[in-house]
């Protein structure tokens, strides 16, 4: 609700990404935003995610109101609710897939057995499960994004978001992204991607989408 | 608590590979450090132990000794005096001594000439425990050194006018064994030869590589001392209690000679190892300087990619906790390693390597270096001073960069490094 974010604020660089937004999402959905680059698609997208705070305004999930809780707290909803698949697979060079995978759930301290099962299965389900052992520095830009995409799943988020997944794709792993969102729509998550690929906000997956321009609502197609 | 057990564990793992990943940088870090606290422990653990060494020998030395003096310069001390010392109160025995130094402009050594007690079969202190009241440190004395079993021994059967009991400091010096023979030049520039009768068990080394052991007669002939002077003397007392008080008598009834007690050449003795222990580690002070500045830097700065590493971490739901976590355990893992290191292998250095690379400045500048094992002793307190001084401080440096980069929003970690 109403949702502002300025960056370097009292600086002469001050930029004001959001400008008062008002946006409700519903769950089970793939919800989609689109507008140019600079549009504050991706730093909504950070706020709607817990990773950064609104300079004004309020959010709520579900019927918390998550804007003013300690940094702990969000982190916890961070962790529990949502799964992020960022532009670049942002996964950490020198440990292997597997390790990348896991990596969220070290937090929660479960049973190793169980997690690296979990984590291997996740890994088969995307025809990842003869890479696991690969360091992630050796795999190819779709294997890369298919691993953080096992990654953002692995602690069971019911939201999904992804910044724009296809960017680095091409058309055929584009394609085999899009079958994946399918897949977790089937499953009951809520999807929310930003995105300027057409492939994307055009794809018959896609629930609903919203233009921003300029850190505004533009309007809804 | 399980689950507690097993975040450990994947942090622990996580740290490990971190530092893994980081081979170059941390592996000359370790080395460093572990050369730092290898190179402070080795000097700690060497004046500690030879002071102990020193205290077990020192603590068998004569209770009061007593040095005629003029102009405050040590002279020779007359016989007939000694009858004088024997009327003190408290005072159980009185004997002169005579020993002096000679210094061998061949080799460039000074050796210390010693008549040895008439009648003993053994030079030995009058012993290492049991009449010494009130000693630091007297019990480990015991259990280190029997009381029974002399420093040195000396058999004075094979010691006759014209022979001398060496030292092996001595033999080793001089090339020289059993049945040789030994010229020194005589007060008068006369040549003395002694035949070797003779050599000191090694064990003793600490205080016998550079003595010889002659007759009274062969010492005042060498010297030119007369028959009537010793060159001091030395009083044992009945009660250890009263040492000070029987020296106060001393000086008393002797108002031209200086009563030194054993406690005062401990004291010196204690003084000597400081400092020599003390200059070394001044010199090192640069080293550990650099270090420092090293580490700090290492510690202390982030890099781009390790920013950016906190802030995927952060991103994929671990929290602020779990970093300085994850980074206290790195930085523990470094410094825990480089310290236990470091102290293991200056043990070593020290006990059975015989300290090798710090011998000339820790045991001084001689030509005659003892050879000697020392018997192993940690402080423990200055031990845990040197863990305090390396461990904490590196762990603490590690953890406040990595405190300041995990509060901020991950999303602001990521942006802040473009990527």
């Amino acid at each position: 609700m109403n949702v502002r974010k300025v960056f370097n604020s009292g600086k002469p660089s001050e930029f004001s990404a959001l400008n008062g937004i008002d946006l409700r999402i519903s769950a089970n959905q793939v919800t989609v935003l689109v507008g140019p680059s600079g549009c504050g698609k991706t730093t909504l997208l950070t706020i709607i995610g817990c990773m950064a705070r609104p300079s004004a305004g309020r959010v709520r999930l579900g019927d918390r109101e998550i804007t003013s809780l300690p940094e702990r707290f969000l982190t916890e909803i961070r962790r529990s609710t949502f799964g992020f698949i960022f532009q670049q697979p942002n996964l950490i060079k020198g440990l292997s897939a597997l390790e990348n995978v896991m990596l969220p759930a070290y937090p929660l301290g479960g049973r190793r057995a169980l997690l690296k099962d979990k984590a291997i299965r996740s890994l088969d389900a995307l025809g990842l499960a003869e890479k696991a052992l690969s360091k992630v520095e050796w795999l190819s830009g779709g294997e890369a994004q298919r691993v953080a995409i096992v990654r953002a799943l692995i602690n069971d988020p019911s939201v999904v978001i992804a910044d724009e997944p296809t960017a680095h794709l091409d058309r055929t792993l584009s394609h085999r992204f899009l079958e994946i969102v399918e897949r977790f729509k089937a499953e009951g998550k809520t999807v929310l991607i930003t995105s300027h690929d057409p492939l994307v906000y055009e794809s018959r997956v896609v629930d609903r989408v919203v233009k921003l321009r300029d850190g505004r609502l533009e309007a809804e197609a | 608590m399980r689950a507690w057990i097993e975040k450990q564990r994947y942090l622990m793992d996580f740290t490990l590979s971190s530092l893994l990943r980081r081979k170059v940088k941390n592996l000359s870090l370790l080395l460093l450090y572990t050369l730092i606290v290898f190179i402070l422990a080795s000097a700690m653990f060497f004046t500690d132990s030879i002071k102990k060494e020193a205290s077990l020998i020192l603590h068998g030395s004569p209770e009061i000794i007593v040095q005629k003096v003029r102009a405050g310069r040590h002279e020779l001390f007359p016989i007939r005096q000694i009858d004088r010392l024997k009327t003190i109160r408290g005072v159980a025995s009185v004997e002169g001594r005579l020993w002096g130094y000679y210094f061998d402009p061949d080799v460039g050594a000074n050796y210390t000439f010693l008549v040895p007690t008439a009648g003993s079969a053994s030079v030995t202190p009058h012993n290492a425990s049991t009449d010494v009241v009130g000693g630091e440190g007297d019990e480990s004395a015991g259990a280190a050194v029997p009381s029974t079993e002399p420093l040195y021994r000396v058999n004075l059967d094979t010691l006759k006018s014209g022979t001398a009991v060496i030292g092996h400091g001595m033999a080793r010096l001089r090339h020289a064994g059993t049945g040789d023979v030994m010229a020194f030049r005589a007060f008068d520039g006369t040549s003395m030869n002694f035949r070797i009768a003779d050599t000191f068990s090694s064990k003793s080394e600490l205080v016998s590589a550079d003595l010889i052991v002659v007759t009274e007669v062969d010492f005042r002939r060498l010297f030119g001392i007369p028959v009537d002077v010793v060159t001091d003397v030395v009083l044992s007392v009945n009660n250890p209690r009263e040492i000070s008080t029987v020296a106060t008598k001393v000086a008393k009834v002797l108002p031209d000679a200086r009563p030194i007690t054993r406690d005062e050449v401990l004291r010196t003795y204690d003084s000597i190892f400081n400092w020599r222990g003390g200059m070394m580690l001044v010199l090192l002070s640069a080293a550990v300087l650099a270090f420092v500045i090293f580490a700090w830097d290492k510690a202390s700065g982030l890099s781009a990619g390790e920013k950016w590493e906190i802030g995927v971490l952060k991103a994929i739901g671990w929290e602020t906790a779990d970093i300085i976590q994850m980074k206290f355990w790195e930085g523990a893992v470094v410094s825990l390693t480089a310290f236990f290191t470091g102290a293991i292998v200056a043990y070593l250095h020290v006990f059975l390597l015989s300290s090798v690379v710090f011998e000339p400045a820790l045991k001084g500048w001689s030509t005659l270096y003892p050879q000697f094992q020392l018997t192993p002793f940690v402080n423990a307190a200055e031990l845990t001073t040197l863990f305090v001084l390396t461990v904490v401080p590196y762990t603490t440096a590690t953890i406040v960069p990595i405190w300041r980069a995990a509060t901020l929003d991950p999303d602001t970690a990521m942006r802040r490094v473009g990527e």
